[in-house]
């Protein structure tokens, strides 16, 4: 497996990556304000 | 089994608790399942070359912002019919999944145009019915944030959810009822799909493990907003573990 040939997607390499890294962020920022949520609630809750 | 008793925003709220996982570790394992395929497994198209691997994120996302909004206007229309509070609260939690996904459409949507269109964006039908789909979005979820009481908010919120359901299938039918750049449906529900098996599997299992994502995340949200605005679940939840 080349690895430099696989990173470099024929030379669409930052669309393509750009692309799931972009998606992962998203999604990961949307994980953490609910992780973030979800203790403030129970601190609240719990007071 | 009652089934009837989850309609109640306590018992559904335990309830919520235990299926998260039974959706939330599927998904994790799908997404992996899904870029395997989409990289290792599937050819390079022989026209686009590499560049069309962003189908397996674009499309999925795209198809989920359309189904999200859908839902979301569905029960948003029955929490105003019937009074119903949980149907209100899930159709909130579904609006910011649903806008999300609607973003990332646009954004891998720009990042594909780019090296096959030449440009980032172009006002083409689907492109621009896509951006009112988030408009709608951004608008529910503005509406449902200005006004304070909450009852008022999700009736006003219904209004707009149902209104802007039209435009879903015009993004859906705007490649046929209009000249476009963005090409037609690869996969239709009865005739053959016209690409790859080994491409098509990696979209469908990208869009499971979306689709599995969209219900853990959504029950997790649900969760917080009947924490929010029902204080007896609140006084529960606060010794119990689910």
């Amino acid at each position: 497996m080349n690895w430099s040939k696989f990173f470099y997607m024929g030379g669409y390499g930052f669309y393509v990556w750009g692309s799931y890294i972009a998606a992962l962020i998203l999604l990961g920022v949307e994980v953490l304000q609910l992780v973030n949520r979800g203790k403030t609630l129970r601190e609240r809750n719990r007071r | 089994m009652n089934l009837y008793k989850y309609a109640s925003p306590t018992a559904f709220y335990s309830l919520a608790g235990k299926l998260i996982p039974w959706f939330a570790i599927p998904a994790a394992l799908l997404f992996i399942v899904a870029l395997y395929v989409g990289f290792f497994v599937a050819p390079t198209d022989f026209q686009q070359g590499d560049a069309y691997r962003i189908m397996f994120i674009h499309v999925p996302a795209a198809w989920m912002g359309m189904f999200l909004y859908v839902l979301m206007a569905f029960y948003a229309g029955i929490g105003w019919s019937f009074n119903a509070r949980l149907a209100s609260m899930m159709a909130s939690s579904i609006s910011i999944t649903g806008a999300l996904f609607t973003l990332i459409a646009l954004v891998t949507g720009s990042l594909w145009g780019k090296p096959t269109w030449g440009a980032w964006w172009v006002w083409d039908a689907r492109m621009t019915s896509t951006l009112i789909l988030l408009f709608l979005y951004i608008g529910f979820i503005s509406l449902q944030s200005a006004i304070d009481e909450p009852r008022r908010a999700d009736r006003a919120g219904a209004v707009l959810a149902l209104v802007g359901v039209v435009n879903v299938p015009i993004i859906y039918f705007s490649v046929q009822w209009w000249n476009t750049l963005h090409q037609g449906a690869t996969i239709r529900i009865l005739n053959k799909p016209t690409i790859a098996p080994p491409m098509l599997a990696a979209m469908l299992i990208m869009l499971a493990a979306c689709w599995l994502y969209s219900v853990a995340v959504v029950l997790v949200r649900v969760r917080h907003i009947i924490l929010e605005r029902e204080q007896n679940v609140a006084r529960v939840a606060a010794v119990a573990v689910y």
